[in-house]
């Protein structure tokens, strides 16, 4: 998967529920669950040493 | 002197079952055609009686084998990217070191083979090189859920028989491999199409793997089935044999890619536990949509077709809520489209439901939702 940006999205408690990503062109909300095969793509990708953004 | 029996020496009823030695009535002293469907009492086979050694219903542990579920695309052309998903359940790779695009392409075909009314069609969109590093397939991740009866990676492993229908435009030795999550355990496998654009059922019988790390009852990826269309030396193994290590395809298979313009079509995919592949089991499309719809839900056709209405959730902000058909795999990712204003959305999903709420769309905004996908592919 080829991951463009990465930011977290954050509920209406301001915790950081989701990560608004753009993979492989197409943007998409991404839960943090470890079963998610986007979520391990972007924990690989942050492994690589990029990093996800903080909500606004 | 020997005196003979006949027949006519016996009165009716003298020869009871507790007269027969055990084992004294072999198949040899059955005469071929001797017992008929006349002489079967009605109800003398009953379950039990076949149920160790005859396959029944619900045996195929592929998902959309005969390729009738489309959600993403509905039968439109996909450009084959990288690990991504076109048929439902069906993903491709496009590797050669890196992403790689514009290989080929995926569509879901009505040329099909007898009793079959979809296929799955690979077209090459250009002639691509051999490379060490190329991994260019199609293949179907089945959730550990699925695969913990065949008891991988212990003495029990079961065998099972993978079957397909299989057509291109190229003849030869083509290739695939089953492996585990860990993608350190593989079996390569080898078909050859012996016709150019003749479909084909092939059958491929595979021992039960007794080593290795297996899921086992888990919703990972309890098995990984591979077929080739043009993978490098670095993912392709001898085969029929389990060995170590991470494979695609078979050393020698031919190359789908390798030629512009080649199709390579398949359907019927089933895969089974036993020694010998039995008729393809159709589902009805509503049972197979249902299963896909564990992995992948895709609600799409415009702004009218599935469009999510809100209430209110307070004066400030919109709330959507949406309650999968089926469970998924996983908490999904989702993609979707907005229409009324841009709003600043809060989103959480469970495996089970979707929540939005859009935040900065006033209480009047006929703001709405529309085109999802929700995504728990493994």
């Amino acid at each position: 998967m080829n991951i463009e940006s990465a930011k977290y999205n954050v509920d209406l408690e301001g915790n950081n529920s989701e990560i608004k990503a753009t993979i492989d062109g197409t943007e998409m909300y991404v839960p943090i669950d470890p079963d998610n095969r986007h979520y391990q793509a972007i924990l690989e990708w942050v492994a690589e040493g990029n990093t996800i953004a903080e909500a606004d | 002197m020997t005196t003979k029996l006949r027949a006519a020496s016996f009165q009716d009823g003298a020869v009871t079952t507790t007269k027969i030695a055990a084992d004294a009535i072999t198949n040899a002293k059955i005469a071929d055609d001797a017992i008929t469907n006349a002489k079967i009492a009605d109800d003398a086979v009953q379950t039990e009686n076949v149920a160790s050694t005859v396959n029944l219903g619900r045996r195929n542990i592929i998902i959309n084998g005969a390729m009738q579920v489309d959600q993403r695309n509905s039968g439109s052309s996909y450009a084959q990217i990288n690990s991504a998903y076109s048929l439902d359940r069906f993903r491709g790779n496009s590797y050669d070191g890196g992403a790689a695009t514009g290989k080929f392409t995926v569509i879901q075909s009505s040329t099909a083979p007898d009793d079959f009314s979809h296929s799955l069609l690979v077209t090459s969109s250009a002639a691509t090189s051999d490379a060490a590093n190329n991994i260019f397939n199609i293949e179907q991740l089945i959730e550990g859920f699925n695969t913990a009866h065949l008891n991988y990676g212990s003495s029990s492993a079961q065998t099972i028989t993978l079957s397909f229908y299989v057509r291109s435009s190229l003849t030869g030795t083509f290739g695939g491999a089953l492996k585990n999550s860990a993608r350190d355990r593989n079996y390569p496998f080898t078909y050859t199409i012996n016709s150019a654009n003749t479909f084909e059922r092939k059958t491929i019988t595979i021992s039960g793997d007794t080593t290795g790390t297996w899921i086992g009852s888990t919703n990972g990826i309890g098995l990984w089935v591979s077929f080739g269309l043009g993978v490098g030396s670095n993912y392709v193994g001898s085969a029929g044999a389990w060995a170590a290590g991470d494979k695609f395809s078979a050393s020698g298979a031919t190359s789908v890619v390798g030629t512009s313009g080649a199709t390579w079509y398949i359907t019927g995919v089933q895969l089974e536990v036993g020694e010998q592949a039995t008729p393809f089991e159709h589902r009805s499309f509503g049972e197979e949509l249902q299963l896909c719809k564990r992995y992948c839900n895709a609600l799409l056709g415009g702004t009218n077709a599935n469009r999510l209405y809100t209430y209110n959730y307070n004066p400030s902000y919109k709330a959507y809520l949406f309650y999968f058909p089926v469970k998924m795999r996983a908490a999904p990712s989702v993609t979707l489209s907005t229409s009324g204003g841009a709003g600043t959305a809060a989103i959480v999903t469970k495996d089970s439901m979707f929540r939005y709420i859009a935040a900065g769309v006033t209480a009047t905004t006929a703001y709405y939702l529309y085109d999802f996908t929700f995504d728990a592919e493994l």
